[in-house]
């Protein structure tokens, strides 16, 4: 069976949750082969976890100089491994970076390439929502390895045994015209909640909210909920929330099981990023606000009266 | 220091976004067609840099006829000339034979120093097209950006995603491309709508720009669609007046759909 490399995305062999739904995606088209590019050590950290989640080999592509570098020793030893492992595929998070390297390494070694993928087939056939998740298309790499990055939170790890046997690999030397050297990193000090993309609850405010300290109404729903939150283009350019936390077009495209909206119309560049969602909730006192039309449970009224009564509810029930 | 910005034309994203049934492309008769927002960003970015630095700004579009507005529009704003692949061979092109594409049409504009581009448009969200034109380059591409300063060869941005922000640098020439929060684009003033029906704007065939129709277009595509389907239009549920209890009735639809 040939090998599909599963790019790993971690943080100093910190192994982020993505990289399992990789691995499981991967074993539906051959054997995963974890490929670990970082800073010394990093692969040591990685391993078990990779081993849980089905790596049958683990490449350790390790150096200093791989994590001071933007993108391109990732791309390095991928080029290298795809000539040497002649795999599959390759399978990387669709994350900012992940993307990149994506889209770097499929130029590099003249392959096809398939962004954000929601879902991937035995056959290679990936799955992608368009257009804000108006359109679902199936597409496929038809020229050299496929070369796909999958959207984090879009397949569901599977645990399953692996042999994770280790394998070094060189970092190739960098090419100094084109590195970008990274000098300092201020890493989003997100608290305890899970990040927006891979969150399985999102609760978002918007214009109804009304103010920046009104938002601990939807981080208190959030918090109760275990989920991130989010908020509406015109929460953000409002100033009550960072833009980080933008749910819609020109924001982040989510697709939790539950989507609470609170406060928010539901303008189509909001839907655009959110109409995804498994089970949507809405609370805003417009009855004819768009948000409606796709909520599975709507309820017309005051958010500063719903939202807490159902956070103390949830309170509730969990005891 | 000479500047091209890659500018796209895209579907506005207030108006309904369609595929054609016979090839799967955009269906760009139906809709209203826009530069992409995130494009005046790196528009206005590149004039700002003119302004500390000098040189030239050269705007960069591949697309049908009609992507001669988002050109005019970025001249207006302020960029000296523009330059527009346009070749019906083109349609249907996946994003690495675009990046291949645009990569030589950058390579018809002399001394570039810096390419900008936006992040990602609004349409195809690939998020990676910038990268991928520095792939064929060979140029470092320093993506993300809220911040670009230039310190005579070297090229600083503060590059902010998920994880955070970082402080990254590169050697000029380089591909850069810029975030959302990177500035506020100015507005064309009339005077700037005046002038850029005057300013060059170049039209190149293939051939013009050194491509070969066997890379480009749909039957030559790296990437194939299998089939496309519109998503069924999600109906809504149930919707109910507050009567004093709406968190309550929440909490218990969501113990039903056992998501609590």
């Amino acid at each position: 069976m040939s090998e599909v490399l599963v790019l790993v995305d971690h943080v100093d062999g910190e192994v982020k949750k993505v990289t399992f739904e990789l691995l499981t995606a991967a074993r539906r088209l051959g054997e995963p082969a974890a490929v670990v590019v970082g800073a010394p050590g990093s692969a040591a950290k990685a391993k078990d976890a990779l081993a849980r989640h089905g790596a049958a080999a683990v490449y350790v592509a390790e150096s200093d100089e791989a994590a001071d570098l933007l993108v391109t020793p990732k791309v390095d030893v991928l080029a290298a491994l795809v000539g040497s492992a002649a795999p599959a595929a390759v399978l990387v998070a669709a994350t900012a970076e992940g993307k990149e390297v994506a889209g770097r390494l499929a130029v590099r070694v003249g392959s096809g390439v398939l962004a954000d993928a929601v879902d991937l087939d035995g056959e290679g056939v990936a799955t992608q929502s368009v257009f804000g998740g108006a359109y679902t298309v199936k597409a496929r790499v038809t020229t050299g390895v496929p070369v796909i990055s999958l959207r984090p939170g879009a397949v569901e790890a599977e645990e399953s045994a692996g042999a994770a046997a280790e394998k070094t690999v060189e970092v190739p030397a960098v090419d100094p015209a084109r590195a970008v050297r990274v000098t300092r990193r201020e890493p989003v000090t997100g608290g305890d909640r899970p990040e927006l993309a891979e969150a399985s609850v999102v609760v978002s405010g918007g214009r109804g909210v009304g103010s920046a300290d009104n938002f601990a109404i939807v981080e208190k729903l959030a918090d109760v909920l275990g989920g991130a939150v989010g908020a509406s283009r015109a929460a953000v350019d409002s100033g009550y929330y960072p833009h980080q936390f933008q749910v819609g077009q020109t924001g982040k495209t989510v697709a939790p099981q539950l989507y609470v909206a609170l406060g928010i119309s539901g303008a189509i560049q909001h839907r655009a990023g959110m109409q995804t969602s498994k089970t949507i909730v809405a609370v805003n006192k417009d009855p004819e606000a768009p948000i409606f039309e796709i909520a599975d449970f709507g309820v017309v009224g005051d958010l500063f009266q719903v939202a807490p009564q159902l956070t103390e509810e949830i309170g509730k029930r969990k005891g | 220091m000479n500047i091209v910005v890659l500018v796209k034309q895209v579907p506005d994203t207030n108006s309904e976004r369609r595929l054609t049934d016979s090839d799967h492309t955009l269906d760009r008769a139906s809709a209203d067609v826009v530069l992409d927002e995130i494009n005046e960003r790196a528009v206005e970015e590149a004039l700002r840099l003119q302004e500390a630095h000098g040189g030239e700004v050269t705007v960069v579009t591949m697309g049908p006829d009609s992507a001669t507005d988002a050109l005019r529009k970025a001249l207006s704003m302020g960029a000296d000339k523009a330059v527009h692949l346009s070749d019906a061979a083109l349609h249907g092109s996946d994003a690495v034979q675009t990046a291949r594409a645009l990569a030589k049409v950058i390579g018809t504009v002399e001394g570039v120093d810096l390419v900008l581009a936006g992040n990602e448009a609004t349409d195809g969200r690939m998020g990676a097209l910038p990268a991928m034109v520095a792939e064929v380059l060979g140029l470092p591409a320093l993506t993300h950006a809220r911040k670009v300063e230039i310190d005579g060869t070297t090229v600083r941005v503060e590059r902010e995603t998920d994880e955070g922000v970082a402080f990254v640098e590169a050697s000029l020439p380089a591909v850069v491309s810029v975030g959302e929060k990177i500035n506020e684009p100015r507005y064309p003033s009339f005077k700037g709508i005046m002038a850029a029906k005057k300013k060059p704007v170049a039209t190149l065939g293939l051939a013009d720009a050194g491509i070969d129709a066997a890379e480009v277009g749909l039957a030559n595509a790296t990437t194939t669609v299998l089939e496309v389907a519109p998503k069924p239009p999600r109906s809504g549920g149930q919707k109910i007046e507050d009567a004093g209890d709406g968190g309550v009735r929440i909490a218990e639809f969501l113990v039903a759909q056992k998501l609590i």
